[in-house]
This record gives structure tokens, sequence and C-alpha cells, in this order.
């Protein structure tokens, strides 16, 4: 081949040949034309910065030192957002409190996805009385009132789960019952949108396939057709993460979930409505931060959706 | 020489809605070391369905195999647990599928999905599945297997997908390789290209071939043995010679006849068709199934199904007629 092009006098392919883009670079490309869901990403990225590098200018302890003297300053320059009622500096807790309510997105999250995948591809792979038994268990969850039981449990268990330490910051009880109530309670939409998609996949050639060369089920339930089906998982873990930040801060906000003096944005704002007009920094800044980090995931989930669905059309300009 | 493979008086049946599809009824045939059985039908006449029994495939519910033996060097494969099916399928018996578009999963190299029936069987580490898998994917003629290795199915064309799913049957070297279709997707081209593979490949690997298909073209040019199947029953099975020059059933001659011909003389006249279509598996009928689309019938047939006898040393079927006089034999 080379050699006529070369006879030809034509140049050579050599170079000009573009190699396939592979899945993710497609998905980026498609991704980027959503001038939000960059945005929601870009903000994403400042808010963890935020609160990660944060770290290095002020300690958990700068967070929570109680100076009555200074209560309910406003922003000024030794404290830019001001204090709360017992006199700690707002910048500080929020920088910590980003941090807990972020993680506790995350890892609920986690948890969320460990469940609803385990037990959506194993009702929709299995059927029959499996998927009956599964199925059932999961409509009997559906009904479990996710906020009363937060409330319920972040009361009762707060005090009675040991703190952990993670990556040398404490974190108390009341965070890991955060986590794990949301977690336990918002994997159903995930485990159904699984199974349904299990159930087509494994009527697919390529399963019937992998059978043939002798693949057992558990590698054909998640090495062949669990990576066919990770586009609705993403888009469904993103979204989750915003729900369960919000969740936190409901719960908090009401003083019975993450308690102090561990701050989180939620419960920053306990309390911050007897001020709401005398001193709106104690709201401001913390709602500030939760508005944009599930605006921002909101759109990063929209954009994600779109970008992972190859029938999506997408507006060029 | 002793068959590699025998399936004896196979009964599968399918429980649906509208009731108990026969797909299957009293099916046997052997498989020899080195050489091709094909088996013709058209669709829903139960080929696919009896070798995908031989694989354990059948889903169950709502598929039943009722009765039956399928022997493999001795081993009945009907009473294996699913372990020691999984330990066989693709180590000892290779299947090859209908479409080649959809039988290599999407979202994995295919170099990872040749090297998986390999460090599944042979215990042995993922580069030397590399080294394997690359020579058998030069052996399947695909250029440049180094470079291919990592590409994705949606990468290939069909012919060059089809070789790969040749390459994953054969990974192990298994003792047979069973054959579903795997051309009917493909150009014609294509066709005669992994036709001549096939034949090669067997040549050099001595294994046993089942080729299933409803192109006749194709079991002339790659079967020893043909076993002809119309709904659920083997109507006529004979060595590959006798079959084409000599068929015995109607239903093989009417198969025969509805070729096109390149022959000149013929070249402006119809092709002939089979009227009416096959049965549907669930109304049970007592005479030959063929009967209502019969040019030969005669009233035997509406009563009585006649079973498969041997009409010559090395040729059975399954007819009331010699259909070469058109009397009743």
């Amino acid at each position: 081949m080379e050699t006529t092009a070369n006879l030809k006098g034509l140049p050579s392919l050599e170079g000009i040949e573009a190699p396939p883009l592979t899945f993710f670079q497609l998905v980026w490309l498609r991704f980027k034309r959503h001038k939000m869901a960059v945005f929601g990403i870009v903000v994403l990225i400042l808010l963890i910065l935020y609160s990660t590098l944060g770290a290095l200018f002020f300690t958990e302890a700068d967070a929570n030192i109680t100076d009555t003297s200074i209560r309910l300053s406003p922003p000024s320059a030794e404290h830019p957002f001001g204090t709360d009622p017992i006199g700690r500096d707002i910048l500080a807790r929020t920088i910590f409190g980003g941090q807990i309510s972020l993680m506790i997105g995350f890892v609920a999250v986690l948890v969320e996805v460990f469940i609803g995948v385990l037990i959506g591809a194993i009702a929709g792979y299995f059927g029959g009385v499996i998927d009956n038994i599964l199925m059932r268990f999961t409509e009997a969850m559906f009904n479990v009132p996710q906020l009363p039981l937060l409330l319920v449990l972040g009361k009762v268990l707060a005090d009675k789960v040991p703190p952990i330490t993670i990556i040398g910051r404490e974190f108390s009880g009341s965070v890991v019952v955060i986590i794990g109530v949301i977690g336990l309670t918002s994997w159903m939409g995930l485990a159904r949108i699984v199974r349904a998609n299990f159930l087509s996949l494994k009527e697919q050639e390529f399963v019937t396939a992998a059978h043939c060369i002798g693949t057992g089920n558990a590698s054909i339930i998640f090495a062949h057709i669990l990576p066919n089906t990770m586009a609705p998982i993403i888009v469904n873990a993103t979204l989750g993460v915003a729900y369960a930040i919000i969740n936190e801060a409901y719960v908090s906000f009401l003083g019975v979930g993450v308690l102090p003096p561990t701050a989180t944005w939620g419960n920053m704002l306990n309390g911050a409505y007897r001020y709401i007009d005398s001193a709106p920094w104690l709201w401001i800044f913390p709602g500030l931060f939760i508005v944009l980090t599930v605006l921002s995931i909101n759109f990063i989930g929209d954009g994600l959706r779109d970008a992972l669905d190859p029938h999506a059309l997408i507006d060029l300009n | 020489m002793d068959p590699i493979l025998q399936v004896q008086n196979l009964v599968v049946k399918f429980n649906t809605l509208e009731g108990v599809v026969n797909a299957v009824n009293g099916v046997s045939y052997a498989a020899e070391p080195g050489k091709t059985l094909g088996i013709v039908g058209e669709s829903g006449c139960g080929k696919s369905v009896s070798v995908l029994s031989i694989m354990g495939l059948i889903p169950d519910p709502p598929g039943k195999i009722v009765a039956g033996k399928i022997l493999f060097k001795g081993e009945n494969l009907l009473e294996l647990d699913n372990q020691q099916l999984e330990s066989i399928r693709g180590s000892r018996i290779g299947m090859v599928f209908q479409d080649p578009m959809t039988s290599l999963n999407p979202v994995l190299t295919i170099g990872r999905q040749i090297r998986e029936a390999m460090t599944l069987h042979l215990g042995i580490s993922r580069e030397e599945a590399r080294t394997r898998s690359l020579e058998l994917l030069s052996l399947m003629g695909i250029p440049n297997p180094e470079e291919r290795f990592d590409d994705y199915p949606h990468q290939f064309s069909g012919g060059m997908r089809q070789r790969v799913m040749i390459a994953m049957a054969l990974s192990c070297s298994p003792d047979i390789l069973i054959a579903d279709e795997p051309t009917t997707a493909l150009d014609v081209t294509i066709q005669a290209q992994i036709l001549e593979l096939t034949k090669r490949l067997q040549h050099e690997l001595g294994m046993s071939i089942i080729w299933i298909t409803h192109d006749l073209a194709v079991i002339a040019e790659l079967a020893d043995r043909v076993v002809v199947m119309y709904a659920g029953f083997i109507v006529e099975e004979a060595n590959v010679y006798d079959l084409f020059n000599d068929p015995r059933h109607p239903y093989t001659l009417a198969l025969l006849n509805s070729l096109p011909s390149v022959d000149q003389s013929r070249a402006h006249e119809r092709l002939a068709t089979i009227p009416g279509s096959p049965p549907d598996g669930i109304a049970t009928f007592a005479g030959c199934p063929l009967a209502p689309r019969c040019h030969f019938a005669v009233g035997r047939c509406l009563h009585q199904n006649p079973g498969l006898e041997y009409i010559g040393s090395d040729h059975k079927a399954a007819c009331w007629v010699d259909i070469q006089t058109g009397k009743e034999l």
C-alpha cells in the first residue's frame, strides 16, 4: 500500500489516520457541549478544593473555638464570613462543614450504588423466585419513609455509634449514622433500573456466547453484563450525591443530623433562622454552598445523561 | 471410529402461553472426529434447540429436555451439574453463533474476550493467553493482530468479528465445534472466506464440526454427513453425496428444487417453492408433519407418522412413499 502511494507521489497515510475515539473520549466530547454541565464540574471542583485546601489554613479546632465576646459579628477582615451566635468563625466552619457534607454525599452514594447494583443485578439475572423475593423486598423498602427514619435513627443512634477516624480526621458517630441511613434507604430506584437493564441484556447473544466458553454466573454478571449498563448507574449515582447532601442538610437543620460541634453546611443553618434579618451571614454562606453544590451536581448529572445516551440529540450550537 | 458426540432420542419441549411447543421430537445424530455433520432445515425446525441442548443452554423455564441422552465421549452431558458443564463448555466444545454483530460484548475489547476461555480453562497467565490469542488471530487471517488486540467489537467488520468468534471457540482446541448458522449474517464473499477458513482449520486441528444452516450450498461445500430436519423430526440422513444425488424424502427434494440454478436452460424458470408453512409445533398431529405440504402424500401420511428407516446401507429417510416411483413403500 505504502509503496503504491509513494510511486504515485502521494503522501503516505502515516500520521493522517486518526485512531478511533475511545468510549470516554466520545462521552467527554459530548459532555463538553453541555455548557451548564461543564460549569457544574468547574464549580464542584472549586468547592472540593475549597473544603480540602482550606484545611491548610485552619485547623478543625479553629472551626470549633467559641468566643462569646465576638458573637454574631458581621463579616470583617478577621472573620470574612462573620461569626455565629457563640463566636465561631463561619469561614472555617464552612470549610470543615463542607468536608462532612460532601463526604456524606459521596459515601452515602457508594453505599446506595453497592446495594442497588447488587440487588438489581442478581434479581434481573437469575429471575424467577429470586427476582420475586428481591423485588418485593425493594418495594417494601420504598415504603420506609426516609426522613422520619433519619430523624429517629439520628436521634437514637447518634451517641451509640463510636466515632471513626479517616485520613487523620475524626468523624462523630452521627455522621456514620446519617451515611448509613441515607445509603440504606435510597438504593431502590437504582436497583429497579439495574434489574430492568439486566432483564434485557441477559437475553443478548453475547451473554449466551459467554456461557458457551464456560464463564461462570458471577463473572457474566459483573464482568460481562454490568459494564453494559454503567451509563444509567453513573447518572443515577451523580444525582444521588445531590439528593444525599440535601437530605443531610435537612435533618441537620432540624438539629438531629450531624451533632455539633462537628460542623456541616446543614447544621450551620440550625438556629440561623432566628437571625434571618439581624445576622444574614449565618445562613447566606452555608446556604450558598449547599445550593451551589446541589445545582452543579444536578447539571453534571444532566450533562452525563445526555453524553452517555447515544440517541440523545445535542444542540451543536 | 467412535463418535465424539452422540445425541440420542432427544426430546425438547417449551411451555408457552399458547400451549406446549414440541421443538425437538426424538432426534438422534452423531458427530465423528475430523468430520463435519451438517444439520439443515428451515427456521423453527429445531436445529438450534438441539445444539443448545448440547451446551446445556436451553432456558428452563420455559424449555425442558424431556427425554434422551447427549453423550460426549461416552459421558451423558444431561446428567452433569452446572459446574461440570462449565468446565466442558468452551474447553472441549466450542460454539459459534449466527450473528457476529451481537455475539461479542460491545464494551469489552476483543482481546479480553478471546483471552477469557483460555484463562478459565487452561490455567495459563494473562501474558501467555495474550500470546496465544495473537497466534489464533493471525491463524484466523486477521491482519495486524497486535494492533487489533485492544480494539472493541464495533471497530471490526462482520466477517472479522465472526473470525474473532471462531478464534474464541477454538482457543482451547476443543474436540468439537458447533456452528449455528455462522455465515447467515455475512455476505457471500465473506461467507466463502469463512468456509475456506473452517475447512483449513479442521484439516489442521482435526476437530469434529456440527454445522447448522438452512443453506444447502454451504452443506455441499463443507459437510461429510447431513441430517435434514423438519418440525422437530429428522426426515433424512445420508452422506453428502447421496443426499444431493439421490434424495429420498420429499422435503429434501423440495429443498433442492428450491435452489436457484446457474444452468442456462433453467435460468428463465420460476424458482420452485414449498407451499404452505411449517407447523407451529403446538398442535399435535398424528400423521407426517409434512403431509399437508407434500405432493407425494398418500392416505396413510395423514394419520401415521413414518419413522426414520434405513433405505440404503448408509441412508435413512422417514417417508411412506418411494419418491422415485411415487408409490407407497
